[in-house]
């Protein structure tokens, strides 16, 4: 299979007719439906070929669901899913996982919520890219032109700790209902890790959070790229002590992520990187409106959050979409 | 020995169709080129030389851009290339 081309470099479950039968009794949608066009070649992609490849990932048949609502996720116009697979920046998709579904196929929200040892988390993200890869034939050295590539190219997926949280969810945020199951794509690279092992009050670590979030990517980017922050829960305790919601985080964390254009202009401090002149005097916030997405994860001990850059954002690049899975 | 084992095909199980390039052009003189930019910083500085040199070499240039890089060239933009030149350069950049 290896010689084939089929696989992502890693060991890969033979797509017996049993097993891909067996795949296919975790969705109630036809073998034969299209799911979408698989980019980059625009196949259209059936459910079978996802279950087959979900197989080879190393998927249970209750993850399928999770995989075919990611895929109608990405390949869509505004994920933009091609030019994600070609770019030279390293990102991918990462895939955030609400509802119900998440529990109830075992993903981890918990300790190493972005690392490795949880079946549903590491299939699931390696799946899709599989599809993509088999299915769409978007391989690094094809149309995949990544200059170093990330982790996120390989399968990027976790759950948001919705039971541990005050706040309300990353989907709820998006306009779900709690109780539906959402699958929620960003195109992002691997997550950096932010330590803020001092702050006791909302008010200091807000200002820390802003610190770290002003680099992402970029110091010298701003609105064009999009960023996902995964506040642990001792950092969540911080402003859940201090009576904040997700509306008062978000306002008290916009207020802080406002640049003066003036020190990233192209030249500023010796750098030819940065904004063109014509964009001198300005006060402009690091995000567009949106374009920062918060989740809820990680282990119960541990003051860090993690930053996860973004791509080229909006109708320019590609729009976080999210998708409700169907069972 | 162990039993041989089947499996099934994860890929699109398309056979790409084969076209071949247009034959190179013996010269420039009265041919129309396509620059194509595809939207990123600076990717003007080069075609507007390119532009020159083939101006000087007696070729007419029409130029085109896509509306992002980060996408593939739409279809009609493609088409209108396609029908509008005998030749296109298209010009990444940064």
């Amino acid at each position: 299979m290896y010689d084939r081309g089929w696989s992502d470099g890693l060991p890969l479950v033979p797509p017996t007719r049993e097993r891909v039968l067996r795949m296919l009794e975790g969705t109630s949608r036809a073998g034969d439906e299209i799911v979408a066009l698989m980019p980059p070649n625009l196949v259209e992609c059936t459910v079978e070929k996802v279950a087959v490849n979900s197989v080879m990932a190393g998927c249970r048949p209750e993850y399928l669901p999770v995989v075919l609502a990611a895929l109608e996720a990405v390949c869509t116009d505004e994920f933009n899913m091609h030019g994600i697979l070609a770019t030279t920046m390293g990102v991918g998709p990462v895939l955030v996982v609400n509802g119900p579904i998440a529990t109830e196929i075992g993903m981890n929200s918990g300790v190493n919520v972005l690392g490795h040892g949880n079946r549903a988390n590491a299939t699931i993200g390696r799946a899709v890219q599989l599809v993509v890869r088999n299915v769409g034939g978007g391989a690094p050295g094809g149309v995949d032109r990544a200059t170093h590539g990330s982790m996120s190219k390989l399968g990027f997926c976790f759950a948001e700790d919705e039971e541990g949280s005050p706040w309300t969810t990353l989907a709820e945020d998006r306009g779900f209902d709690r109780s539906v199951d959402v699958v929620t794509a960003f195109c992002g690279e691997g997550p950096r890790i932010l330590v803020d092992q001092q702050s006791r009050s909302a008010e200091s670590l807000v200002r820390m959070l802003a610190e770290g979030l002003l680099a992402s990517v970029s110091p010298r980017t701003v609105m064009g790229m999009d960023g996902l922050l995964v506040l642990s829960p001792e950092h969540m305790a911080r402003f859940s002590d201090a009576g904040w919601d997700r509306p008062r985080f978000m306002e008290e964390l916009g207020k802080l992520l406002m640049v003066e254009t003036d020190g990233i202009l192209a030249g500023a401090g010796g750098i030819e990187e940065g904004l063109p002149s014509g964009l001198a005097g300005l006060t402009l916030p690091k995000f567009r409106p949106g374009g920062l997405l918060v989740v809820h994860a990680g282990g119960p001990a541990g003051l860090f959050s993690a930053i996860i850059g973004g791509w080229v954002n909006g109708p320019m690049g590609s729009e976080p979409t999210s998708r409700e899975i169907i069972r | 020995m162990t039993e041989p084992v089947t499996v099934l095909d994860p890929t699109a199980e398309a056979t790409p169709r084969q076209r071949s390039l247009n034959p190179r052009p013996a010269g420039l003189e009265g041919l129309t080129v396509g620059l194509l930019d595809i939207s990123k910083p600076r990717g003007a500085v080069f075609l507007d030389r390119l532009e020159e040199r083939l101006t000087t070499q007696g070729a007419m240039v029409r130029r085109y851009a896509k509306p992002t890089f980060t996408k593939p060239a739409p279809v009609d933009l493609r088409h209108e290339i396609a029908t509008q030149c005998d030749a296109v350069i298209e010009a990444l950049a940064d």
